[in-house]
């Protein structure tokens, strides 16, 4: 039986650009934010290309120095604050909020589009002072490099980081309010799906991070400015203070990047294995529990920066307990597997890669941890190679792997299946093949942020270069498939996986108010056999 | 392994424990990712979905297994957290003897000061089997003095000195880079350091200092700049009496007492009313600006001068 698209959904819900701009619909935000994201996504990611071209040889002499280290600051800053702190929050976590929840919509629509617009109006700032000279500092902006000494330009890209973080926090503030109020009766917190624990642990982090960075921004900028002494100690400042205020709120980020993606990651288990999370709990508590660890941890990015020894082991022994939670969940995660119905479809290599390349990343962690191992390893590949398996492994992983599992959901429509399934395992070997040889470039002590390099570090970073092409290969295929699938996919229907969740008892693509009547919730959220497996073809 | 170095160099005694840190940790990565990979390549084969409506066994979880995933872990993490903890004490806490050798960082370049007078640029020469520490300070922004070979390295943070120490083991060329990302030619400053048999390295110290050693470079500074009318060998002086004063604890006039090291000195040079000794009135300039890091630096070895080896604890 051939499925059609419904005959009202949100998406034919009007045309014009009005109708896109100035839209409450949740749905319609979360693809507004798709749109953003993929632009930010890569001009970053043309960076990275650019950085590893230059990387192909030990001498400097693709770009100039002043121009490499440019690339790696945007690189940066674009990626981070602009891809990775949206991505999965921004639009999964809008597309879904509602829908898992049995919601018509956010508590707030309108300030959930005024998000979107801060966030333009951020990247644009970013923007300016990219296409203006660019910043050179890292993206980590340490003082008093950042403060005095760099002439590039600081104080837009600086700007635009601040004016972006009011679109996170306010995110952030509409998912808590909304998990709160706006659930459908009958769902309790303990019957949410585990992506909305991971949203609202994340949303947390959101709320009382994001205000630290911005005042640190700020800081910078009214030391350049109006040369305060908060960071040069030529004027009575401590360039140290500046490291504390910048990780206290940037290495919980790492968990905004990184746990909306574990949030997902359950629920693509579950689908693809048809069974409840094994540990549900453990898994939902192990979010708030690194939603709290994370702030106490920061500490561990300046063992090398003359902090006390003393403060240094307390936060060596905290951040050991913050890969207690991770670990749990990995090892829930796979022992959920165990007696499923295991799918091999695009959604589930997504997950699969993400466990595998999530595991390698969070033990290299624990090197890091060790104040004795750190030393040598700080400020050196091995540092890259183990934020790229978090984020980039882990992170895009989880938004590639949600992306395909919910866009039948998003779109009405299928992708191809075997072109999905290539470009997973393109990812997964391009991935693998750039990043792993840097730990052992770490390891023999390349610097990051290097320009130019010894000849001996040349054929690591040859491997790292080449892995990177094949990388951008298989990020490039999703764009393309994903795009020819909205009009030329086949219509997916209501719930083309089989799975459980509320937002596969609605049409596919859901109508503007979600669900024709509001929905009751009487079972747990991975109660298989679902009444709707029986429908699939 | 065909052509692609794998190790670094091991050559300094610190490097060893952190080598054996890392084998370890190394060891408890692969089994633990192997065993991850292992299960789930395992559970995808053995449970793959075979007809379109089968649904998984509705297990919702076991008390036992979570408890063992929680506690392993985390006696496993321990381990590591003391062990990393142990070697890290090590680097941390430099023997009472040991040869000490002045760095200046700047954009973009390391500047090397012996205390026998040589100076060295992206140089440091030093004798095999002798605890070495250096103290460093930046002239404008964060540098990272790191020594791979060694396993040692140190943000060197403009305002304030910071130590590392190392004893290398085995003669050779070891690589020196920066570290920390400080600016446009970053990767341009490397050097090396050159670890020498200890006649050799006698013979390279007897080379050449033609100032004379830092400490009198210092003595001159100092009368240079007029410090010796105030700072007097007797206790006539408008300020203290520098004799004897290194190392030993320091009255302020608050009630406090700080110890009188280098980064006392040196706060004490640039911004004197910060901490006056008690009973002395805060008269001295400040020579913030005026005096540049090295000349700082002899100032400071002409101070530790004046306090007889014999009563300096931690000195050569």
């Amino acid at each position: 039986m051939a499925v059609e698209l419904p005959p009202h959904h949100y998406l034919n819900d009007g045309f014009g650009i009005k109708s896109w701009l100035l839209t409450r619909d949740h749905k319609r935000i979360a693809l507004l934010y798709l749109a953003a994201i993929t632009v930010f996504f890569f001009i970053g990611g043309a960076f990275a290309v650019l950085i590893r071209l230059e990387l192909a040889t030990p001498a400097g002499d693709f770009v100039s120095d002043d121009t490499y280290n440019e690339l790696f600051t945007m690189h940066g800053i674009v990626m981070v604050f602009f891809f990775l702190i949206p991505a999965i929050p921004a639009v999964l976590g809008n597309f879904l909020v509602p829908l898992q929840i049995g919601a018509k919509d956010l508590a707030f629509p309108k300030l959930n589009l005024l998000s979107w617009y801060i966030y333009i109006v951020g990247g644009l700032f970013t923007f300016y002072a990219l296409i203006t000279g660019g910043v050179d500092t890292g993206w980590t902006m340490y003082a008093p490099l950042s403060t005095k000494f760099s002439t590039t330009r600081i104080i837009p890209a600086a700007l635009g980081i601040f004016i972006t973080g009011f679109s996170s926090i306010l995110t952030g503030l509409n998912f808590i309010v909304t998990i709160h109020r706006m659930r459908a009766p009958g769902m309790t917190w303990f019957k949410m799906p585990l992506f909305l624990w991971a949203i609202y642990a994340t949303s947390l982090i959101n709320i009382l991070g994001t205000p630290v960075i911005a005042i640190t921004v700020l800081l910078v900028a009214a030391e350049r400015l109006l040369h305060f002494g908060f960071f040069d100690p030529s004027v009575g400042g401590d360039p140290v203070l500046f490291q504390h205020l910048f990780w206290f709120y940037s290495h919980p980020a790492v968990y905004i990047m990184v746990l909306p993606a574990m949030g997902v990651i359950s629920e693509l288990v579950a689908a693809f294995c048809r069974k409840p999370v094994f540990g549900y709990r453990f898994v939902a508590f192990s979010s708030l529990g690194i939603a709290v660890l994370g702030f106490l941890v920061w500490g561990h990015h300046i063992f090398v920066a003359g902090q006390s020894i003393y403060a240094s082991l307390v936060f060596s022994l905290l951040s050991f307990l913050v890969a207690i939670p991770s670990a749990i969940k990995v090892f829930n995660w796979t022992a959920t597997m165990y007696r499923g119905s295991v799918s091999w479809q695009t959604p589930m290599l997504y997950a699969i890669g993400f466990i595998g390349l999530f595991t390698i990343g969070g033990l290299t962690g624990l090197f890091l941890a060790a104040i004795g191992m750190d030393v040598h390893l700080t400020d050196t590949y091995f540092i890259i190679a183990h934020f790229h398996y978090i984020m980039v492994g882990g992170t895009i992983m989880g938004y590639l792997g949600g992306l395909h599992y919910w866009w039948p959901k998003i779109s009405g429509r299928m992708y191809p299946e075997g072109l999905s399934k290539l470009s997973a395992g393109i990812i997964f070997i391009g991935f693998n093949l750039t990043f792993f040889p840097q730990f052992v470039l770490g390891y023999l002590g390349m610097p990051r942020r290097y320009h130019a390099y010894p000849p001996d570090f040349q054929v690591l970073n040859v491997l790292s270069s080449a892995g990177a092409s094949i990388l951008g290969v298989g990020y490039l295929l999703p764009m393309f498939y994903l795009a020819w699938s909205l009009r030329y996919g086949p219509a997916a229907g209501a719930n083309p996986w089989g799975a459980s969740g509320l937002e596969w008892e609605t049409t596919s693509p859901p109508p503007t108010e979600n669900f024709a009547t509001t929905p009751i919730v009487t079972e747990s959220p991975y109660n298989y056999p679902s009444p709707v497996v029986k429908h699939v073809a | 392994m065909f052509g692609i170095p794998l190790f670094p160099d091991s050559a300094s005694t610190v490097a060893a424990d952190v080598d054996a840190l890392y084998f370890f940790l190394v060891g408890v990565s692969g089994f633990f990712s192997i065993l991850i990979a292992s299960l789930i390549v395992a559970f995808a084969i053995k449970y793959r979905r075979r007809h379109v409506n089968e649904v998984g066994a509705q297990v919702q979880g076991g008390l036992l297994l979570e408890i063992a995933w929680t506690v392993i872990p985390f006696l496993i993490t321990l381990v590591i957290f003391f062990w990393g903890a142990k070697v890290y004490f090590v680097m941390a806490s430099p023997p009472a003897e040991t040869l000490n050798i002045y760095v200046v960082g700047k954009q973009w370049m390391w500047k090397v000061q012996h205390i026998a007078g040589q100076r060295e640029i992206n140089q440091l020469h030093v004798p095999v089997g002798r605890p070495v520490k250096l103290i460093m300070t930046s002239e404008d922004v964060i540098h990272n003095f790191s020594i791979p070979a060694f396993r040692v390295k140190a943000d060197v943070i403009p305002g304030r000195f910071v130590q590392i120490w190392f004893e290398p083991t085995k003669p050779g060329t070891y690589q020196i880079f920066c570290a920390e990302y400080c600016g446009t030619k970053h990767s341009g400053m490397t050097g090396e350091v050159v670890v020498m048999e200890p006649v050799e390295y006698q013979t390279w110290l007897s080379g050449g200092a033609p100032e004379g050693s830092l400490a009198s470079t210092g003595e001159r500074l100092f009368a240079d700049l007029a410090c010796n009318t105030c700072h007097r060998p007797d206790s006539r002086g408008r300020g203290p009496m520098l004799n004897n004063v290194f190392g030993k604890p320091v009255q302020l006039h608050d009630g406090s007492v700080v110890t009188a090291d280098e980064s006392y000195i040196r706060e004490s040079i640039l911004t004197p009313a910060a901490k006056v000794t008690a009973g002395y009135q805060p008269v001295m300039p400040a020579f913030q600006g005026l005096v540049s890091e090295e000349q700082l630096l002899a100032l400071i070895e002409y101070i530790k001068s004046l306090s007889p080896p014999s009563e300096k604890a931690g000195q050569p």
